[in-house]
């Protein structure tokens, strides 16, 4: 194994790790545009250039191997000589619009610029060429080829990764522009990695560009919650409001990117229908109730009905994170009611061999982990139901409408005695409940979800609940209190511990050791 | 020299055609390659005879054979470039119009050399009639079983195919040619890896110049030693150099490597006519740095070219009396770099459009004397810091005419005029496309 000195310092590496890896793993960032760990190495930027011992010219750090006792020297004259002739190079013909510009804060630009060059233009504002603005290249992305550096990291990514190819350069020197190809349109599921790979403002979010300045937002570590595979994201908001999803690394699950769908799900999570206190019905209509007498109302209900023997049914969804599903079964053994759950995903659900998965649940393996076959009992429960025979019902996080025909459903729960719905937003099943909770979503509470592939991931809330909702663990394990049961009440990882306690392949695990890749459910090693 | 060989079409009549070109010779190379060597000998003599690549780079060109793995389970290709594109420089299209089987039969030998069976011409586009004989030539010897299935009727079979490329400078560059190839955006590829080990379509693949494989044949049937002993052993054989300019007799002119330059301007191409002085000698194409009349004693190798601080390059001799305004001289050439940069990296996309645009600027009155250390300053900063030789191709005559001429660059922004040319002459810089 090579040992290399870079500024200064030593490290051995393995047999053909680049000088830019090494002496990231030293925690010195070696400045680079065109480089970046999940694509082919291009080498076009020449940011990257050091000077290594007894080579004549400088190197790219992205292409260029470690090999034993090679001394790497980033910050030599020469090497500061090249940074700043790329980086003026770089800015001749940018048109140096940050005022109106969309990547302010997070622009590679920008930073290199402050750190590396600081020296003022040397062209004549009239003679930088032109090219076009504003150019919506699909439907997502916006283009702006006078910012582009040309470092073909969005055209890497259109080849390596998605291999559908829609970008290209075209014409040549400094008049060279990016755009797509003729007839084509960046239309692919995964269209929006490019702006985030984009390290200036050339390749924008359509959704995003001009909602915030990004210095003034916050970052939370979450997970998307628009499909099975649980993309490790960035939950970006500020005071209150969600603004983007950005991809978060885990070599396990999305590596740099997730897919445009899943970004857009985030617009849903703070939706026109958000529940924001409890309702009860009254003689007619729902009216907003206080927590406790709602929760004292329901809970006294499904005790005298559970008192009374008579048929009691649980329902919980896929969407509820593994917490909540924990506690639902608490509810349900306390209860003595049937459990049914649910995962629901449109029939024609895409799907591909990338990051999409067509389930488009974020927690079915976590129904599974617990026990819980999705989408078994719920038929015999809707049939009991519409022959009047389930006294008690409540439903977690699910809108049974979506599932089966919804006037058969919508008949059937005509007929429950007592219909209790806890969810975030107000749906048809709602409509025949004669008590609804308001439950915040995975950005406004904490938990966990269990990808497809049995990965427990932890998300963290990142904003407040709208009005009086509250996190699903919490209102559930008043409930079970209330009628009767044991439930954690100090918080969600108190009540993930609970679960780890009694659910094999969870044993020995906790949110710490979850840490920010999360955890193989049954990989731990007190559950082998 | 007294005998021509990589240029025996003027000596013998319709050399193109295969009949003739048999009836002196030709093949015969080619048949004792493949039935009296093996593979490894010949990479062996190529090595021993010192020759050097012909395109530019002057790289040893039994090493680059030598450079292929020695096992490997993908096909290996030759590459055979003739994208002759670089200003000045018209010496593989007389092999490829005048020679064609020259060239067939030294690609014969290589491709054997190097474990080959497909052989593919990158040919200028422009080259049109090289195009049409090249394929005539593939034909004849296809007929006569030079080419094909069992060549010569050995066990060694081998395809050759005709590119015509589309007006790039880039894809004269080795990657970008193999790029290109491959139907894509000529940029050239970051090495490592190198072409022998991941070149077209991912295999094994060698890239040659025309008149490198010209050679080749008389090395096998001649020898090492013999071609050793034709001007400097370090850089040896006979060379076709290119004049242009203010001469006599413009043309191209085959003559031992070695040959002093004063000689191939004064002797061979007959001097500067009109009377007029020699201002400036070009000794490699557009890319090398400029002689000024005190430094064309050199002898034309590449080992002497580089110690006189430039280089063989192609060996397009451009020579410039002293009617030639240097700036504009200068204009001329960054103007063709600008046009020709692929735009890949940072250094070559920008600088050689700003240099273009500064010697805009001086060349037609509005330059200053400042502009005259900025343009240095931007050509010493676009040389050395990008994937391919593009670069240091524009930076080097830009820095060589500036350090060599530079009172008259001074004396530009000075007048706020060309000295030398009165503002109707100029010829306008044309748009870019």
């Amino acid at each position: 194994m090579p040992t290399v000195e870079i500024d200064g310092r030593t490290i051995t590496v393995e047999e053909g790790v680049t000088v830019i890896r090494a002496a990231e793993r030293l925690g010195i960032e070696i400045p680079h545009y065109c480089w970046h760990p999940g694509l082919s190495i291009a080498g076009n930027c020449r940011m990257c250039a050091v000077e290594i011992e007894k080579a004549p010219k400088l190197q790219i750090a992205c292409n260029t191997r470690v090999t034993d006792g090679m001394v790497v020297r980033t910050t030599s004259e020469k090497a500061k000589a090249a940074q700043r002739a790329v980086l003026e190079f770089l800015l001749l013909n940018h048109p140096i619009d940050c005022p109106v510009c969309d990547q302010s804060g997070e622009c590679k630009l920008q930073e290199y610029y402050m750190d590396y060059d600081r020296q003022r233009s040397r062209i004549p504002l009239p003679d930088k060429v032109h090219k076009g603005k504003v150019i919506p290249v699909g439907p997502r992305v916006m283009l702006d080829q006078e910012r582009c550096i040309m470092c073909s990291r969005c055209v890497r990514f259109c080849e390596e990764v998605t291999h559908t190819s829609e970008l290209a350069f075209y014409h040549r020197g400094n008049h060279v522009e990016l755009d797509v190809a003729p007839g084509r349109t960046l239309d692919n599921a995964y269209s929006m990695n490019v702006v985030d790979i984009c390290p200036v403002g050339a390749l924008t979010s359509r959704d995003f560009r001009f909602r915030a300045r990004v210095w003034y937002l916050e970052r939370t570590a979450s997970v998307c919650t628009g499909c099975a595979n649980g993309c490790n994201v960035e939950l970006y908001h500020r005071e209150g409001r969600l603004y983007r999803y950005v991809p978060r690394y885990n070599p396990e699950v999305n590596r740099y990117w997730m897919c445009d769908a899943g970004r857009m799900s985030l617009h849903a999570l703070q939706g026109e229908g958000r529940l924001t206190v409890p309702l009860r019905r009254g003689a007619d209509a729902f009216a907003p109730a206080p927590w406790d007498a709602a929760l004292a109302t329901a809970a006294q209900r499904l005790a005298e009905i559970a008192r009374a023997g008579r048929r009691l049914g649980v329902v919980v969804s896929a969407q509820a994170p593994n917490e909540e599903v924990f506690l639902v079964r608490r509810l349900a053994a306390a209860l003595g009611a049937e459990v049914a759950a649910v995962a629901w995903s449109p029939p024609d659900a895409d799907h591909d061999d990338l990051l999409i998965k067509a389930d488009k649940n974020p927690n079915a393996q976590g129904l599974r982990l617990q026990g819980l076959e999705p989408d078994g009992g719920l038929d015999a429960l809707l049939g009991a139901a519409a022959r009047g025979e389930v006294a008690g019902l409540v439903v977690h996080r699910c809108d049974l409408t979506r599932w089966r025909a919804a006037p058969a459903v919508a008949a059937a729960l005509e007929r429950v005695g007592w219909l209790v719905v806890l969810d975030t937003d107000l749906r048809e099943t709602a409509q025949f409940a004669d008590v609804v909770f308001p439950l915040a979503t995975h950005a406004e509470s904490d938990g966990t979800f269990t990808s497809h592939a049995g990965r427990v991931q932890r998300f963290t809330r990142a904003v407040g609940a709208p009005g009086e909702a509250r996190a699903g663990w919490d209102v559930l394990g008043d409930l079970v209190v209330r009628v009767g049961g044991a439930a954690p009440r100090e918080g969600a990882d108190a009540v993930f511990a609970a679960l780890a306690a009694e659910c094999a392949p969870l044993d020995g695990l906790t949110w710490e050791r979850l840490g920010e890749h999360g955890v193989l459910a049954g990989a731990s090693p007190q559950a082998a | 020299m007294a005998e021509h060989l990589l240029l025996r079409n003027r000596d013998v009549p319709d050399l193109r055609r295969l009949d003739v070109y048999r009836a002196h010779g030709g093949y015969q190379a080619a048949r004792k390659a493949l039935t009296e060597h093996t593979p490894e000998q010949l990479v062996d003599l190529v090595k021993a005879s010192n020759l050097r690549g012909r395109g530019g780079a002057g790289f040893p060109t039994g090493m680059k054979w030598s450079f292929l793995p020695k096992q490997t389970a993908k096909p290996v290709y030759l590459c055979v470039n003739a994208d002759e594109s670089e200003p000045g420089t018209f010496k593989d299209r007389e092999i490829i119009e005048e020679n064609p089987h020259e060239l067939l039969e030294g690609i014969v030998i290589t491709a054997y050399a190097i474990r080959s069976r497909t052989a593919y011409v990158y040919i200028r586009g422009e080259f049109r009639r090289g195009h049409d004989r090249l394929l005539e030539a593939i034909a004849e010897a296809h007929a006569a079983g030079l080419l094909g299935p069992r060549v010569l009727g050995t066990d060694f079979a081998l395809d050759v195919w005709v590119h015509r490329g589309a007006g790039a400078y880039i894809c004269g560059e080795e990657t970008g040619l193999i790029e290109s190839l491959e139907g894509k955006r000529a940029y050239p590829r970051v090495k490592p890896p190198f072409p022998a080990v991941y070149g077209l379509f991912g295999c094994p693949t060698i890239v040659n110049n025309v008149e490198t494989l010209a050679c080749v044949p008389h090395i096998v049937e001649r020898g090492a030693e013999w071609f050793k002993g034709i001007g400097p052993a370090s850089s040896p054989g006979p060379k076709l150099f290119c004049v242009s300019g203010h001469v006599v007799r413009p043309g191209t002119y085959e003559l031992p490597m070695g040959t002093p330059l004063r000689e191939i301007i004064y002797t061979h191409a007959g001097g500067v006519p009109n009377g007029r002085k020699l201002k400036g000698v070009i000794p490699g194409g557009a890319s090398m740095p400029i002689f000024t009349p005190e430094e064309i004693d050199v002898p034309m190798d590449m080992d002497s070219v580089q110690k006189a601080g430039s280089f063989l390059g192609s060996a397009g001799i451009m020579v410039m009396d002293d009617s030639v305004c240097m700036v504009w001289a200068a204009l001329v050439l960054e103007r063709f770099f600008h046009h020709e940069s692929c735009g890949q990296c940072t250094p070559c996309r920008e600088g050689t459009g700003w240099m273009h645009a500064i010697l805009e600027r001086l060349e037609h009155g509005r330059g200053t004397p400042a502009d005259v250390s900025l343009l240095l300053e931007v050509a010493n900063n676009t040389q050395g810091n990008t994937i391919c030789a593009l670069a240091d191709a524009a930076a080097m005559p830009a820095r060589a005419l500036v350090t060599k001429y530079r009172a008259e660059f001074e004396q530009h922004a000075a007048l706020g005029r060309c000295p030398l040319r009165p503002p109707a002459e100029l010829p306008r810089a044309h748009a870019h496309g």
